[in-house]
């Protein structure tokens, strides 16, 4: 125990003399949480319009200035020409282009249906989706209100004699960034702790200090925790720095038992540290362990669940987010935090992540060779 | 019959075909200093990092403070010190920080590791650097530094691997002073070098050619049975005979 303390004492006292990787502990989380979270956003704003009314009625303006009125719209050209229209969206000028053709108003006023265009540029298909949803809605709304002016009440302008009403749980306004900032978090706390142990322990491989401690008569899991537990100190402060930032900008619901988040997180920072140690053991110098951890990370990261939802995977993929621990943790932090989950909820995924902590930790000591 | 120390019979260590070094017989006693010479390449290093138990041999029997290299390396390391070619202190903690270290992770009583360190460091002169950066310190001093830290646990042999390279002659020689220094305390000195005059200081030396041990004796029996002034000829005649 007194060896892995000095090690430990040892890896602190190069932590804080580095004059990279304190700033680095500081500024990441403040930069992840204030910057990336505003800009890996799902929510639409300024949907670029671009209209081509032939028609000039009143109707055809009314239903320009209902889509003008709308937070999500900005009106970013206008012309007679669907021609000059077209071009505009070549250009990737514009999201969105209304084609009122003429006659509309006309066809409205006699009580008859009538066509209006609506084309959507779908490079990006999550995007185009939304914008369809969200034409609809203010299309809609339109022709109700419309009806309602004009005394119509045929069939057709009556949308919906059918009220629903969403009430979404758990996140109310729908608001993006609680979404996000646990998922942030999630990555903010990985990258820490995967990387610093891991890279602390190829650097003295690199610089030959390794041979030193492997003609001394330490076992080698003393070594491994005494690289292991200052990072993993060092990467739960994170989370808490993370959460506060979270808390004090973002107002983020913490609606579960945050000493149940920080146990989890425990378990959690204990096998993506193994995995981060496990992989220093078969590597020989810092350039092949951060190559490893690109490769792994960018798989893990984007089969995690951050954007998109685990559920709608293939079932491969589901099945082989088994061996990756940021699955676990990106479902249960969001649970905890968002929805307030107790510990009999998580219990499944809490045990998991012990075994693997404990097989891929007992992987690196097996790995480690003092004599080669 | 003097203890023996080292011993070692038909040392072979392969790397794929390549032979590093082929079938060595030695043995070191208690109490000497023991030159490990040869080129660059002829598998000094090799065999030392099989001494200190950083590394298996292929084959043969090597037997170091009492115990057998395969199968005793952890309570080996306990009784060696090892002071490597490649420098090996952190640049980034100070001189006392650094021997705190080495002596906590070898299990030293923290009053005994604090007066043991103060104990260096006034022996070196530097009690007003204590609290400098190794990476501020010259040369000269850092070897000093790691050899006292390889000694600090009172080992029964040091291997110093080439411990000298790169520095002046008179710091070459002060080092030799504490080499001496630990040797007079009963300490067994394991030391390679690839230089001649520094031969001149051990007890007896073995000189490897190509994975061999080509000539093994003290330096002045060498230099008679080669009709040589000096260990510089023995070491020149020798690599020419190995040449043709």
């Amino acid at each position: 125990m007194r060896t892995i303390f000095y090690i430990i004492q040892k890896e602190f006292i190069q932590v804080v003399r580095n004059r990279v990787m304190l700033p680095m502990m500081i500024i990441m989380p403040i930069f992840q949480m204030l910057v990336l979270l505003y800009a890996a956003t799902l929510e639409m704003k300024h949907i670029e319009l671009f209209v081509v009314d032939n028609d000039h009625t009143e109707a055809s303006r009314t239903l320009v200035s209902k889509f003008e009125g709308s937070p999500f719209y900005k009106l970013s050209g206008h012309s007679a020409s669907i021609k000059e229209a077209e071009k505009q969206m070549k250009k990737d000028k514009t999201d969105i282009i209304l084609n009122i053709k003429k006659g509309f108003g006309e066809s409205l006023n006699r009580g008859e249906g009538t066509d209006v265009q609506v084309l959507i540029n779908a490079i990006n298909g999550t995007k185009a989706g939304l914008i369809n949803a969200y034409s609809l809605n203010v299309l809609s709304e339109y022709m109700g209100e419309y009806a309602k002016d004009k005394g119509l009440y045929s069939e057709q302008f009556s949308s919906g004699s059918l009220d629903v009403r969403y009430r979404y749980w758990f996140n109310a306004e729908l608001n993006f960034k609680h979404f996000m900032l646990p998922g942030i978090l999630v990555i903010l706390v990985t990258i820490m702790g995967m990387a610093l142990s891991a890279i602390s322990f190829v650097k003295e491989k690199e610089i030959g200090t390794i041979e030193q401690i492997n003609v001394t008569p330490i076992r080698k899991y003393q070594f491994l925790a005494g690289k292991l537990l200052p990072f993993w100190i060092i990467a739960l402060f994170e989370l808490a720095f993370g959460l506060t930032i979270g808390k004090i900008f973002f107002d983020i619901p913490i609606r579960g038992s945050l000493f149940l988040l920080f146990s989890f997180s425990s378990v959690y920072l204990l096998a993506v540290m193994g995995i981060g140690l496990f992989f220093s053991t078969i590597t020989r110098t810092q350039q092949q362990i951060m190559l490893l951890f690109f490769f792994f990370n960018i798989v893990f990261i984007l089969m995690s669940g951050l954007f998109t939802p685990v559920e709608s995977m293939p079932q491969w993929a589901q099945t082989a987010n088994v061996v990756n621990p940021l699955a676990y943790f990106m479902r249960v932090i969001r649970m905890i935090m968002l929805k307030g989950s107790g510990v009999q909820d998580i219990l499944r995924e809490l045990i998991s992540l012990s075994i693997y902590a404990v097989l891929i930790l007992s992987l690196a000591v097996w790995r480690y060779r003092k004599t080669s | 019959m003097q203890e023996k120390l080292i011993e070692v019979r038909g040392l072979t260590k392969k790397f794929g075909e390549f032979i590093a070094i082929d079938k060595l017989d030695f043995e070191v006693f208690k109490g000497e200093i023991f030159g490990f010479l040869g080129a660059n390449g002829a598998g000094k290093t090799t065999a030392i990092k099989i001494l200190c138990g950083l590394s298996y041999p292929s084959s043969g029997e090597v037997n170091v403070a009492g115990f057998d290299v395969y199968t005793q390396t952890e309570q080996l390391k306990l009784n060696i010190g090892y002071m490597s070619q490649k420098f090996s202190l952190y640049e980034d903690l100070t001189i006392y920080e650094n021997i705190r270290f080495y002596g906590g992770i070898y299990g030293i009583g923290r009053k005994e590791l604090h007066n043991k360190s103060m104990q260096l460091i006034r022996k070196f002169g530097l009690v007003n650097e204590r609290n400098s950066l190794i990476a501020d310190i010259p040369l000269g001093w850092k070897q000093k530094i790691a050899f006292s830290i390889a000694i600090l646990h009172d080992p029964k042999i040091i291997f110093l691997d080439e411990p000298t390279g790169g520095v002046d002659p008179i710091t070459r020689r002060q080092f030799w002073d504490l080499i001496y220094e630990v040797s007079g305390e009963g300490m067994t000195v394991f030391v390679t070098t690839h230089y001649m005059d520094e031969a001149e200081y051990c007890n007896r030396v073995s000189i490897m050619d190509e994975g061999k041990i080509v000539a093994i004796d003290t330096p002045n029996n060498l230099k008679s049975s080669f009709g040589a002034a000096n260990m510089d000829e023995v070491f020149v005649k020798i690599a020419r005979g190995t040449e043709k």
